[in-house]
């Protein structure tokens, strides 16, 4: 029987480590790499240019590799439900093979086209790249407690939540085994045992499109400072590597005006558009470390970012509201203002903190900005300073920033405005100690916002408070050529840990006076403490600390009064609008008794 | 959806016409036994489905011996609906006349709070406007416990106020005013806010807890406020209320000897303030909250006198005294200079090192501590006179600072199983010679007597 193959790319735009591909060219008579776009919808996306150029960048890398083997890249216009039934008859296709998309709205598109190729007898091969673990494994063991605590009173087991901390996932993952090894690139001669013929008008039909196709406008466009595709991705990893081996030091690196930098062995956005196999990355930072410890096993903080990117693929791929507070189970319900104007500030880098609109216009221009600048700009948009909610915010970073992953980028923007996963929300950054912290010269600052860079160091990062002398002399006076703060962040501040604090204090009903335990905590997963110095002082990089067969599984609220599942603690007593819960009746009947609690929230 | 609400409203109120003087459960239950029970069995199960489900059993053999919904005691009804939502209870009241009236009973509507977003500047749902007409026509009489949840925009302030000076024959124990986003009390003329304020405060005559945070009140009317509600007066709330004089405050303390509660700015606390609180008349004062602002930069504050402090120490051996700072380091001058009974104390922005040693020194009471930034030198030693002196911590937050690992152990050593909040941003633990990462949280969770992690931030 004839087989006849088609491999669609959408993320993984990779020949290396690509699983649906090796099964898109295992024994078939032919293959042809699609990439499915829309040009007519692709101006009006909520996607800015820089995306846009690095995809196209990473689809003219591929379709040049391709070549090199005798093939071509078939960038096909449409939208994928559409044109896959034309593909289908035109080229006689038996075989659809693509990489496993976990994400809510990726599985159900591709539940659709994996339909639709039954209808047309097309056999379809989906094969998990994207990520270094099998997700949905993940979340069955967060929902099976192990042996060891089936007498526990166990709260309550959601089947099918996944970890809410960081810490849990780490010992879930300490227990899986290592993630599949990655396969090596597509050869000439797996290309060639199943050459395709290409047409001659081919490019007519199916080339990479360019920018002005797509209706952006290049006049003027500063060059690309990340170039897009998989051969700078697999370069990048090189210069990755030997940096890692020059340092031979895996600790947490000191931040400072280097870091704010794009730097050429950053790697983000290749494993965004998968450029770059997350696999590959593990596997080498791997061996490179065991190469220079001797044989260590690494631990799990190696893969620090890697993690990340996992974890919060894990938490959202079940969670189709994931990238809103209403409707979704792990969000606390904050009320947070509209505010447009404040808002429009925020997003174009005129907020008149110098720190802040160096980044803001740093991710416009390069479309990358440091995860320190994340946190800045996120918690001074929402929990900081502003009180706009981290959905306008997310909607903000998903037009600019390169690596924006639809999870990555919502569960982030929860993390950093502690909208979820229990997070203490003291810590406010301030947008010009944190700054100044970070880069005491201010020349980060002056990269981005020229207008301000004959101003002293004392007074770069809050301009406002300099003599008018010193502003007449750096040629920049602040309410005319630089905007004044839009906000005096002290009073901002203040208010904003009242507001939260209330939000936390409704959800726990906690109504002491200390901040810190506002906040709800569960007891994370992990070894019980040693007793005794001699195992503490033991522990060496063979036995990572987090390794035990004595978990616990149970999810403890901090505090043992409050026997709510740790799901439902995100959603405050009060979310609907005239309720009188039974719990406010029993609450009014304590505070008649201890009469300085009044019955209504005046904590 | 609210709409039914105000619906169900109106049709109950024409059925409590006709029962009228009819108070007893039983005699309503008397007058159309036959109607509620068909009612009821309407909803049962058909009898095939009830042998299926023994829940439904028992109701309708409850109901074969003659039980009728309509029966039920009113104190159980009122427990029932005491736990259902407002909406739910509006569904129930149209099921029959007993249930009917349960609904409207006082017990339900001494507690309300009540919600005002606009939907251009609010996320959040609003109480129904038509709710709102009803509860102030039916029920304004039994509320006792209100609050006002104010979005951002001017308009929701000036529909709280509506309200506030509607609430003419009701008789409030609680009172708030909560701005959940932008304070838009302080939008409003003064004047408005005010004589809608004054109108609680002039019918109340019995408030007792009172949190007016970031509103345009005045002298005038917290005289208002002390003339009609003193003897009953135990907690007011009110940081940030600018046109509050210290003499202001000193009115209230002086002639309300019940107050036990009271949050209020830096500027208007006074040596007089904390004497007429320690007064003899005066009951003992439980919390003190006290926001330290900076308004504008290079701001100086004045000190309170250390003997001040001791009298209220020795009036009230026990109170709370919580202070949030949110001052540019070199306004901290006149801080911490002597001892201060401080429990709970709170930067909001970054503290010198300076500072934080003479914390150590002069605040023996020390409860909690939260230090959100302070510069690039390790706070070691601070810390370890703090674990010393600071027999009572129990909480600690740190958020940009940097602390040696080993210092940190050492803290956590002389703390101990007291320490029952720690929340260390993971970047604050500088590894060396001592311990690194991984070490420190085996090593700390050991003294601490339970397993414990720095808190962390993506590295996305």
């Amino acid at each position: 029987m004839v087989v006849n193959s088609v491999h669609w790319f959408r993320k993984g735009l990779r020949l290396h480590d690509n699983p649906a591909l090796q099964e898109a060219l295992n024994s078939a008579d032919t293959v042809r790499c699609v990439y499915i776009l829309d040009p007519w919808f692709a101006g009006s996306a909520n996607v800015g240019i820089n995306r846009w150029r690095f995809l196209l960048e990473s689809l003219e890398d591929l379709d040049s590799s391709l070549r090199k083997l005798d093939s071509r890249l078939f960038v096909v216009r449409g939208q994928p439900a559409n044109v896959f039934p034309s593909l289908f008859k035109e080229w006689n296709v038996t075989r659809l093979t693509f990489e496993y998309d976990s994400e809510p709205y990726g599985k159900e598109r591709d539940g659709a086209i994996i339909k639709m190729a039954e209808e047309f007898g097309v056999e379809t091969i989906v094969r998990n790249s994207h990520t270094l673990y099998n997700l949905d494994r993940i979340i069955e063991m967060n929902n099976c407690p192990p042996l060891a605590v089936k007498n526990h009173p166990i709260v309550e087991m959601n089947n099918g939540s996944p970890p809410l901390t960081f810490k849990r996932f780490q010992a879930l993952v300490n227990r899986l085994e290592l993630p599949m090894k990655p396969l090596p690139t597509i050869t000439q001669e797996q290309m060639g045992s199943c050459r395709t013929k290409i047409a001659d008008n081919h490019d007519e039909h199916y080339s990479v499109p360019s920018l002005e196709e797509l209706g952006f406008k290049t006049q003027g466009l500063d060059p690309a400072v990340w170039k897009g595709g998989e051969s700078e991705a697999l370069e990048r990893l090189n210069k990755h590597l030997d940096r890692k081996a020059w340092v031979a030091s895996f600790e947490r690196a000191r931040i400072n005006m280097c870091s704010l930098i794009a730097s050429p062995t950053g790697l983000s956005p290749y494993l965004r558009f998968g450029c770059l196999s997350c696999r590959v990355f593990y596997y080498n930072l791997r061996e490179l470390y065991m190469k220079l410890r001797k044989n260590c096993s690494p631990p799990l903080s190696l893969f620090g970012q890697l993690l990340w990117r996992e974890f919060f693929y894990a938490a959202g791929t079940n969670n189709p509201n994931f990238d809103r507070m209403e409707g979704n189970p792990i969000c606390v319900q904050i009320p947070w203002d509209h505010n447009p104007e404040a808002l429009a500030k925020w997003a174009e880098g005129s907020t008149g903190f110098p720190w802040i609109d160096a980044i803001m216009t740093q991710l416009r221009q390069e479309g990358w900005i440091h995860h320190l600048a994340r946190h800045a700009v996120a918690c001074f948009l929402t929990r900081g300073d502003l009180w706009i909610s981290w959905e306008s915010g997310m909607r903000v970073f998903e037009e600019l920033l390169l690596d924006a992953d639809w999870s990555v980028n919502a569960g982030s923007w929860m993390w950093l405005s502690c909208s979820a996963f229990f997070q203490q929300f003291f810590h406010c950054y301030c947008p010009v100690g944190f700054g100044r912290r970070t880069d005491p010269s201010g020349d980060y600052i002056r990269r981005y916002i020229p207008k301000l860079k004959d101003y002293p160091n004392r007074y770069i990062y809050e301009p406002w408070r300099a003599p008018e002398s010193v502003q007449k002399a750096a040629n920049c006076i602040v309410g005319v050529d630089y905007p004044k703060p839009m906000i005096n962040h002290a009073e901002g501040s203040r208010l904003n840990i009242e507001r939260m604090k209330q939000v936390y204090q409704q959800l726990s009903h906690y109504r002491g006076l200390s901040l810190l335990a506002s906040v709800p905590t569960i007891q994370e997963e992990a070894e019980p403490p040693p007793t005794d110095d001699s195992q503490a002082s033991s522990s060496t990089c063979e036995s990572p600390p987090h390794t035990s067969s004595a978990q616990s599984n149970t999810l403890k609220r901090g505090r043992s009064s409050e026997p709510q599942s740790t799901q439902m603690c995100t959603h405050t007593k009060h979310q609907h609008t005239s309720t009188a819960k039974g719990d406010q009746v029993q609450q009014q009947e304590q505070w008649e008794e201890q009469s300085e609690h009044p019955p209504v929230d005046l904590q | 959806m609210y709409y039914s609400h105000q619906t169900s409203l109106c049709v109950s109120s024409y059925r409590m016409k006709r029962v009228k003087g009819d108070e007893d459960a039983c005699s309503s239950s008397s007058e159309g036994p036959t109607e509620s029970c068909k009612k009821v069995r309407k909803l049962q199960p058909s009898k095939e489905k009830q042998q299926e489900e023994e829940e439904e059993e028992t109701d309708v053999d409850l109901c074969e011996f003659g039980f009728d919904w309509a029966l039920l005691p009113q104190e159980i009804l009122l427990n029932i609906f005491q736990f259902l939502p407002l909406l739910d209870r509006a569904y129930a009241s149209q099921v029959c006349r007993g249930w009917n009236q349960a609904f409207h009973m006082p017990e339900l509507w001494r507690c309300f709070e009540f919600e005002l977003n606009q939907p251009a500047s609010s996320y959040l749902k609003a109480t129904h406007p038509d709710l709102i007409k009803q509860i102030i026509k039916r029920h304004s009489n039994h509320l006792q416990y209100v609050s006002f949840k104010v979005d951002s925009s001017t308009e929701s302030a000036e529909a709280a106020c509506d309200i506030l000076s509607q609430l003419v024959n009701c008789s409030l124990k609680t009172l708030g005013l909560i701005s959940t986003a932008r304070p838009s009390f302080m939008e409003l003329p003064k004047s408005h806010f005010i004589s809608a304020l004054t109108v609680v405060f002039v019918n109340s005559k019995s408030l007792s807890s009172l949190k007016i945070d970031d509103t345009p009140v005045d002298d005038p009317s917290l005289k208002v406020l002390v003339a009609n509600n003193s003897d009953t007066l135990r907690m007011l709330k009110m940081s940030s209320c600018p046109h509050v004089s210290p003499a202001g405050i000193l009115c209230v303390a002086d002639q309300c000897h019940g107050l036990r509660e009271l949050a209020l700015n830096y500027h208007l606390l006074s040596d007089e303030l904390l004497l007429a609180l320690s007064s003899e008349k005066h009951v003992h004062l439980e919390h003190l909250r006290i926001d330290v602002v900076s308004e504008n930069p290079g701001q100086h504050f004045h000190t309170i006198r250390k003997s001040s402090w001791d009298a209220m120490l020795r009036h009230s051996p026990k109170f709370n005294l919580v202070m949030y700072f949110f001052l540019y380091e070199d306004e901290f001058g006149p801080f911490f200079r002597e001892e201060v009974p401080i429990t709970h104390l709170y930067f909001g922005r970054s503290v010198s090192k300076d500072v934080l040693g003479r914390v150590g020194l002069h605040c023996p009471r020390l409860v909690e501590l939260v230090v959100c930034a302070n510069g690039l030198r390790p706070l070691d030693e601070e810390l370890i006179r703090i674990a010393k002196r600071c027999t009572q911590l129990s909480a600690i937050g740190l958020g940009e600072c940097e602390v040696s690992c080993s210092a940190f152990v050492e803290f956590v050593k002389m703390c101990g199983r007291r320490l029952s909040q720690l929340s260390i941003m993971e970047e604050v633990l500088i590894p060396d010679h001592k311990y690194n990462l991984d070490e420190i949280h085996w090593e700390v969770s050991k003294h601490l007597g339970r397993v414990w992690f720095p808190d962390m931030m993506p590295t996305w």
